[in-house]
């Protein structure tokens, strides 16, 4: 025991206060005044042209007005083909998406495999993230063409990163002693991942397969602005036209297909708990 | 049929959890290790089934000398030693027939247990384990339906239906209450007398070891301190393992009153 603990007497009748998250006065004044001096000059940097604005206000409010007037019915063929196509992207990638996802969270995962491997899946998983979608969309429409070709296999790749490290981070906060039960048994790894690892994810998993589904059907939308097929080739087009109603009318079929699905996943959610 | 050779664990923290154990069990004799907290009960337990590798020393289940094992052999070898958990371990999500007969992944390959279609022996052993312990109407609720005995009771028929020689049980009354404690402990000692089990039973109740085991390991600080019958337990011998206490209470004999009433 130190002098300091036994000497009670000291402590009594004084203040207590917290101890401060930076221990160095000096320090934790200037990083603060640095911060807002910052932020005063960042603010000062951004220019606003109030004329520009004054012009835009009355687009946006055609823009706007459009939604109480939605054309679905002049461009219908084209809204139909694009949400077709832009369903079959999010179908087809999220499947592909999701089964190259599976084994790579299991090699993502510290506690089922082995450090190798741990990397190696660790990697790709990186890779994946940091390579934003619309960034891997322009390449692949600059390898494969204009298409759902490439926002198909954009989106497959995106749904690897995001599904891969979520999960892998499930794996690695399981019960270990449950785990451990399966393998006292004599079980092999793969009835080990089986019957010890996969009861305790599955809810996650499926959580996070529906909220992938959901992502990447909107992600589908966007897609098409760079030519990766989709609805949002149809959106473009009717902004480039100046068709709000159109664009008004593709707008609410999103919204409401995102709320639909919204609605979908909280009540396999709630079932699968 | 068990034979430890100066088995030792050194953990990475430089650690000594067991220091050059030696002990030899014989067929169905059921043990009850004790020891305080941290004094290397359930890393010795583990390091018998290689759960934890043992840094050096020996282990031999029979003929077998199990510390030597490759992956493929050791696994067949786990097949003899049904283990028990403190807190159950069982997998919560899955039924308690799944969890029963996860005790014979061991011997089916891994379409069967995927598909969950057990040859038809197998599913009979597990309702006539489950019945036995008075389950068998539950074998369709999921594991985190159950009560903790409940619970450990399916832990145990798990262990059972590997068919195991040898019974590993780390502290399996720690979360249960006093009576059941001693059910638990009374079906653990019955089922291993019925099949000629030999057992390890990791245990912090020096009274209930007493009233069921044969014989008594006391473990301190990785060492054996203790080997003997479980009247030999005297204040002295609770101090050695434990350090200074007031052991009168702890090995009063218990009596038998509310045994009868369980039954």
């Amino acid at each position: 025991m130190t002098s300091t603990d036994t000497e009670i007497s000291t402590r009594l009748g004084k203040r207590w206060k917290k101890p401060p998250f930076i221990q160095r006065t000096w320090l934790r004044w200037g990083l603060t005044f640095g911060f807002f001096a910052y932020l005063v000059a960042a603010y000062m940097t951004i220019e606003v042209n109030w004329s520009r604005v004054y012009e835009g206000l009355e687009r946006g409010k055609q823009f706007v007005l459009a939604f109480t007037n939605p054309d679905f019915t002049t461009r219908s063929t084209d809204i139909w083909e694009g949400m077709v196509e832009s369903i079959v992207m999010t179908v087809a990638s999220s499947v592909v998406g999701i089964a190259i996802s599976i084994p790579i969270a299991l090699g993502a995962a510290r506690n089922v495999a082995p450090l190798p491997v741990y990397l190696i899946c660790r990697s790709i998983i990186a890779i994946s993230r940091a390579l934003q979608e619309i960034i891997v969309a322009i390449l692949l429409v600059a390898i494969f063409g204009f298409g759902p070709l490439a926002g198909f296999l954009t989106l497959s790749f995106a749904t690897i990163g995001f599904l891969s490290k979520l999960l892998a981070e499930d794996i690695e906060s399981m019960d270990r002693v449950q785990a451990e039960a399966i393998k006292a048994s004599g079980a092999r790894w793969t009835q080990w991942i089986n019957y010890g690892v996969q009861p305790q994810v599955m809810p996650r998993l499926i959580g996070l397969s529906i909220y992938r589904v959901d992502i990447n059907f909107r992600e589908s939308a966007i897609l098409g602005l760079v030519g990766a097929g989709g609805i949002g080739a149809t959106l473009n087009t009717s902004f480039d036209r100046y068709e709000y109603d159109t664009a008004a009318a593709i707008l609410l079929i999103i919204i409401a297909i995102v709320m639909a699905l919204e609605y979908l996943s909280g009540v396999i959610r709630a079932r699968v708990q | 049929m068990l034979r430890l050779d100066k088995l030792t664990k050194t953990y990475k923290t430089g650690d000594q959890a067991l220091k050059a154990v030696t002990l030899d069990i014989p067929d169905g004799q059921v043990l009850a290790l004790i020891g305080p907290s941290g004094a290397g009960k359930s890393t010795l337990i583990r390091c018998i089934n290689r759960l934890v590798e043992p840094t050096s020393g020996k282990v031999h289940l029979d003929d077998v000398e199990l510390t030597g094992l490759s992956l493929g052999r050791l696994r067949r070898e786990r097949r003899r030693m049904g283990m028990i958990f403190q807190e159950y371990a069982l997998v919560e999500r899955l039924t308690v027939m799944e969890n029963v007969l996860s005790g014979r992944l061991g011997y089916v390959g891994f379409w069967r247990s995927f598909l969950r279609r057990f040859p038809q022996s197998d599913v009979d052993e597990a309702f006539r384990l489950l019945d036995r312990i008075g389950l068998a109407h539950m074998a369709d609720k999921r594991a985190d339906e159950l009560s903790g005995g409940q619970r450990q009771r399916v832990g145990i028929c798990r262990a059972l239906i590997q068919d195991p020689a040898l019974l590993l049980v780390d502290e399996p009354t720690a979360s249960l209450d006093p009576k059941t404690s001693r059910q638990i402990m009374r079906l653990i000692c019955e089922l291993c007398r019925e099949r000629g089990l030999a057992a390890i039973i990791n245990i912090h109740d020096v009274a209930l070891a007493q009233m069921f085991v044969q014989r008594v390991i006391g473990l301190r600080l990785g060492a054996v301190e203790f080997d003997g019958p479980p009247d030999g337990l005297t204040p002295d011998v609770l101090t050695t393992i434990y350090g200074e206490e007031d052991w009168e209470a702890t090995i009063e004999k218990v009596d038998d009153d509310d045994e009868i009433a369980a039954q």
